[in-house]
């Protein structure tokens, strides 16, 4: 059982330190995107690795709080993605 | 006992399939040196990435406090949009010109992403017949 639970422990670590490096890297490319499909690209994967850091505080909590927050989190971000999207593509969000 | 044993390290992997489908997502996106190319890598991050960190807190709610699948939600949901926003960065990389253009449309038709709002006030767009 401890060595499980250790294990758990060292992999909840590890995940906690790759997902906020990979957090970095999605801000380093929307410092010097070229384009702004690529900021909103990475935008969007920033959003995306947001909801994985908030799954994973929520188990290393031990509670199921932090759901809601995710989920509303996973709409916002497919909403403001297509927003900026329609923005250059349109020059208008609703038409 | 057992069951608790294998729950955690089902979850540790879970957890460690989902940090390095993570990472890959985020070196792609450095990486690669090209717009539409860079569209493919984060892919990985809204399916198997954030798909394996949401079964990691399923298993672990389901054996160790009351069972609830609700992080299937934000799985289902992310399934589902994850390509609605691909679609419309990649109208944006069109648009931008960040790619080459895509072919001639046969019979005087206009690419959608090309199709300005000026021109849809008209009746007869610039050049072109209805055919439709």
């Amino acid at each position: 059982m401890t060595l499980a639970t250790d294990l758990m422990n060292y992999a909840l670590i590890g995940a906690f330190v790759v997902v906020g490096l990979c957090q970095l890297m999605a801000m380093v490319r929307v410092v010097i995107g070229p384009s702004t499909g690529d900021r909103i690209l990475a935008l969007d994967t920033m959003v995306v690795n947001a909801i994985g850091l908030i799954v994973l505080m929520g188990l290393a909590q031990g509670t199921r709080i932090y759901f809601e927050a995710s989920l509303i989190i996973a709409m916002l971000g497919f909403v403001s993605t297509v927003s900026y999207a329609r923005f250059v593509l349109r020059g208008d969000i609703i038409e | 006992m057992t069951y608790e044993i294998i729950a955690l390290y089902a979850v540790s992997f879970c957890l460690v399939v989902g940090a390095i489908f993570t990472l890959v997502g985020a070196i792609g996106l450095l990486k690669f040196n090209d717009s539409m190319t860079r569209l493919h890598a984060p892919t990985k991050v809204g399916t198997v990435g954030v798909g394996a960190l949401l079964l990691a807190s399923i298993i672990y709610n389901g054996v160790f406090l009351d069972g609830a699948v609700q992080e299937l939600l934000i799985m289902g949901f992310l399934f589902v949009t994850a390509p609605i926003s691909a679609h419309f960065i990649a109208k944006v990389n069109m648009h931008n010109g960040a790619c080459d253009t895509p072919p001639d449309l046969p019979e005087n038709e206009e690419w959608a992403t090309f199709d300005l709002p000026a021109g849809d006030n008209d009746l007869l767009p610039k050049g072109s017949t209805s055919n439709t």
